[in-house]
């Protein structure tokens, strides 16, 4: 029993960071066509077809290249920084719902790693590990653009997690639970009969916080401040080369992708398509719609943050804390007391 | 019980695991041709002045202690949203307590001018 459970685990993570991975190398690639689209270019269009291989070309060009360690730089650190940035955008994934349960060689599998009745806490805790990653390369490199990324940085990302944080509690209010499988659950019900329940209707306020929050949590623009070229060349990255600084690139859109995720399951609705359980499909084939459903929203949140990253400018430093301490945080607070007063009268 | 956090366990193994083969890849696969220039600090071409263990604002300090105080006070929020409809009207009273005086330290902290950066 112990052996099996372990096996499937293992098949699922496997499947999931490959997925994860091979994500990521179309995310950029497509993150650049959309860049030079916006921009009026043509952006990369010669390695295979279309420029399909361009990131692939870019990571093995990576992986050649020399690692250079600055002699003032403290090493150990400077070598785990990557590590840790990359493990915990990866392990983050564990417990996204990805669809509801499938049947396959007459065992019923759930479409998730870890079902864990704290999902949410796991995430929120799993992310803020993220900013050690980023500090410590910002300080073990000892470069004073460096310094000053992972110091912008990780005031930053403190500051929107609570935000984030807070933006949760109205969903967790609504679906009374933890467990991101329940939470998804919680949506596929209808409201008046006709409108989803998705929680991006039921928690408006909510929603855009966290969309706002997500985006300074991913570093992406208009919140990338902790890599902002023009004042601190590369940011806290500037010292690495190499797959380790191409490791701080994947983490960042690994980040991005699971960030996307969080938000479909928390307020899009996860896995479920409308209407769908109406159509009469076979067990089997309503799990795989499920599964594309999920990657459909998934890549469409994905597409608003590079639409959103080449439209709009960079925010100043004193305008961001200013945004979430002064804005975003009261907002949150005062979301959390409505939902309540809402919940109260209606129950 | 475990059954449930194994394989998160195993998913932090991986993400790690992956990570440290990379960079050990990367040693492996890349050239080694260390020179005086390139292992000096960058610092735009110049001549690198001094070194970045230094003093830096008290404001990202201050944003460290602001962050504990307002995360724990979230924290304790999740479990009262769980179960907030069976907590009724008794439980969104004292929560609303709890979350005014949490506004008054924000309003405080906020006049104090520890939220301004210029």
């Amino acid at each position: 029993m112990a052996t099996e459970i372990v096996l499937i685990s293992l098949l699922k993570i496997l499947v999931v960071v490959l997925t994860i991975l091979t994500c990521v190398v179309f995310l950029v690639y497509i993150e650049r066509r959309v860049s030079a689209f916006v921009q009026n270019r043509v952006g990369p269009n010669r390695t295979g077809p279309y420029g399909l291989l361009q990131t692939v070309a870019d990571v093995v060009k990576l992986l050649m290249k020399e690692d250079i360690v600055p002699r003032n730089a403290y090493k150990a650190i400077h070598d785990l920084a990557p590590i840790i940035s990359i493990g915990v955008a990866l392990s983050t994934f564990a417990v996204i719902p990805i669809g509801d349960t499938i049947e396959l060689f007459g065992r019923q599998i759930k479409l998730i790693i870890a079902d864990v009745n704290v999902g949410i806490l796991y995430i929120l805790a799993i992310t803020s590990l993220g900013v050690y990653g980023i500090t410590l390369a910002g300080w073990s490199s000892n470069n004073k653009y460096s310094l000053l990324g992972g110091l912008r940085s990780s005031a930053q990302l403190i500051s929107y997690e609570l935000s984030m944080g807070l933006s949760i509690v109205g969903v967790l209010m609504v679906s009374g639970t933890l467990q991101l499988d329940k939470i998804v659950q919680h949506q596929t019900t209808y409201l008046f009969g006709w409108l989803p329940a998705w929680n991006m209707f039921l928690q408006p306020i909510g929603f855009i916080t966290f969309v706002t929050a997500a985006f300074a949590e991913t570093n992406r623009l208009p919140f990338d401040l902790p890599e902002a070229e023009p004042e601190l060349v590369g940011g806290y990255h500037t010292e690495y080369t190499g797959l380790k600084f191409g490791l701080f690139f994947l983490a960042e859109y690994a980040n991005m992708i699971t960030a996307s995720a969080v938000i479909t399951t928390l307020f899009l609705g996860g896995w479920h398509l409308p209407y769908v359980e109406y159509v009469g499909l076979s067990s089997f084939i309503l799990s795989l719609v499920y599964v594309g459903t999920f990657c459909v929203k998934v890549a469409a949140v994905m597409m608003f943050f590079i639409i959103i990253r080449w439209t709009l400018p960079r925010f100043r430093y004193d305008q961001l804390m200013n945004l979430g301490w002064k804005l975003m945080l009261p907002i949150t607070i005062i979301n959390v007391l409505l939902t309540g007063i809402v919940l109260l009268i209606l129950h | 019980m475990l059954e449930h956090y194994l394989p998160i366990f195993m998913m932090i193994l991986g993400g790690v695991l992956f990570g440290i083969v990379m960079v050990k890849l990367n040693e492996w696969l890349g050239p080694r041709r260390p020179t005086e220039e390139k292992l000096t600090t960058y610092e735009s071409g110049m001549e690198p002045v001094r070194t970045a263990r230094e003093r830096f604002s008290v404001k990202f300090y201050m944003v460290a202690v602001l962050f504990i105080l307002f995360d724990i006070e979230v924290v304790f929020m999740y479990p009262w949203a769980v179960a907030f409809r069976e907590l009724g009207i008794i439980g969104f009273v004292s929560m609303t307590v709890f979350i005014l005086i949490l506004l008054i330290g924000l309003f405080y902290v906020w006049r104090k001018g520890a939220l301004e950066w210029d």
